[in-house]
């Protein structure tokens, strides 16, 4: 494990939502979810495009207004979210860290931390997705991996318990998805807890302990990976992994 | 030799004489229009910042009161100024028409709907884009507008700039509270309106020629800033 992450159970809730329902005007984004996030979990929400993947993640995340509870199970849980496009502001590589640790440590979020931990930490994230020797450049200046990169760094460098990741992958050339593979294994092996929304099958059966079907905004299948992938307890998960969901079945 | 030539002369000739009263009145209309963007910078970019992440009843009726006041009349702020002001307003035990003060707080009525306004929906536009990744991080809604401002500090600065070329070319406003009084209250615009008025247009077409030297000169100070920046921000999206 590295260096200064909280330690973790090997088991139990992290967070539960109950009946969860999202809605966006006319459409019903989610409809009664109902899940619990273990420790540990590494969770793969898959699904069609529209299948409320994303709002799931929000929601899980706090991010979006829903019927239905959601409990975040330890109060002193961080949690990040790692989107699709990373939003940099106009800083340094370096500053763009410091600043999401500076936010972690808001006052009612966790302890406050002073500079040179703040420094420390950041260096130490930086590190760890290899773009410590760009800490100078503007974030935005950077390549869409090396921004995704950058947006591993700034979410590990606070500790936190859960990572949301939208799609890390998405729009990523091959080696760029391998280095962020890599580092989400890292994630993992040091006992962060992870969800995260893909249409990588493959990413899912590699790095995934459990997987989330969601169809039309409902949780239709929810197994560990195996399981997910050799049983056949879902006609239109199994039309979905055969590539064959069409818009006639919607 | 034409009006404009004649101009053209007698504005080189007041700026490489450094003329004394010149030099007080540009002083003056800096020091009145910068005074008034600072302040209405701090307020308006608060402002404009609350505004884009604020939703209550009657933001809409807010937003759209703030865009209409882009347009507000220089001499109507002027004339309610004056009347909040003068003696028998409720102001007037202030004391300070007729002063470089009261000019100060009528450009700043002035300049800041510009301010706010224009910074709302530029904070607005950039939270389409990260506001969710900044709250994701822990922000609250009003440090992400703040953060907003941050990252796109080089669009507030040519915001201001307009702001500032909006304070320091309008004269309604400083003409009825300052009342341009000669080495009182006297800034460019009054001067102009006042040569104008006496005929003396080759007088006020280079005060008018000083005027927009001022500003460009400003305006070439920024870009300098901006420019060293761009170099350094090359290839940045």
């Amino acid at each position: 494990m590295s260096p200064g992450l909280p330690t973790v159970d090997t088991a139990g809730p992290l967070l539960r939502v109950r009946d969860v329902s999202v809605r966006f005007g006319k459409v019903q984004a989610l409809r009664g979810v109902s899940l619990q996030v273990m420790r540990g979990d590494f969770i793969a929400l898959v699904g069609a495009n529209g299948s409320g993947k994303t709002t799931l993640l929000r929601a899980l995340h706090g991010l979006v207004a829903h019927h239905g509870t959601r409990e975040v199970l330890d109060p002193q849980a961080l949690q990040v979210m790692v989107f699709q496009r990373p939003f940099m502001l106009r800083l340094s590589v370096w500053n763009n860290v410091i600043l999401a640790l500076w936010l972690a440590r808001c006052p009612g979020r966790a302890p406050r931390m002073g500079r040179a931990e703040r420094a420390a930490r950041a260096a130490q994230a930086l590190r760890r997705v290899g773009l410590e020797a760009l800490r100078d450049r503007p974030a935005r200046a950077l390549s869409g991996g090396e921004q995704q990169r950058l947006a591993l760094a700034r979410a590990w460098a606070v500790r936190p318990q859960i990572v949301f990741l939208d799609e890390p992958t998405a729009s990523l050339d091959p080696s760029a998805k391998r280095e962020i593979e890599a580092l989400l294994e890292g994630f993992r092996a040091d006992g962060l807890t992870l969800v995260m929304s893909t249409h990588n099958l493959g990413q899912v059966k590699r790095l995934a302990t459990r997987v989330i079907y969601l169809d039309r905004g409902e949780v239709r299948v929810d197994l560990p990976t195996e399981r997910f992938f050799a049983d056949h307890v879902d006609g239109r998960a199994d039309l979905f992994l055969k590539g064959e969901l069409s818009w006639s079945l919607e | 030799m034409n009006d404009f030539e004649q101009s053209l002369r007698t504005a080189l000739g007041l700026i490489v004489g450094a003329d004394a009263e010149l030099v007080r009145t540009v002083a003056l209309s800096l020091m009145v229009s910068g005074s008034a963007c600072l302040l209405a910078a701090g307020f308006g970019l608060a402002a404009g910042a609350w505004l884009a992440v604020a939703r209550f009843p009657g933001h809409r009726s807010v937003v759209l009161l703030m865009n209409t006041l882009l347009a507000l009349p220089s001499v109507v702020v002027g004339l309610v100024v004056y009347l909040l002001l003068s003696r028998s307003g409720p102001l007037g035990s202030w004391g300070i028409l007729f002063t470089p003060t009261a000019m100060v707080i009528a450009q700043t009525i002035l300049v800041f709907p510009v301010v706010a306004a224009l910074t709302r929906q530029l904070v607005g536009d950039s939270l389409r884009d990260g506001g969710d990744q900044l709250r994701s991080m822990g922000a609250g809604a009003f440090l992400c507008g703040l953060l907003m401002l941050l990252h796109d500090r080089w669009a507030v600065v040519t915001l201001l700039l307009a702001a500032f070329g909006r304070a320091i070319s309008e004269v309604g406003a400083v003409m009825i509270v300052g009342g341009n009084i000669a080495g009182v209250t006297r800034v460019m615009t009054t001067s102009i309106a006042l040569e104008t008025s006496k005929g003396d247009l080759p007088l006020a077409m280079a005060l008018g020629l000083v005027l927009l030297a001022v500003v460009g000169v400003v305006n070439v100070l920024i870009g300098f800033v901006q420019r060293g920046r761009g170099s350094a921000l090359a290839g940045v999206r």
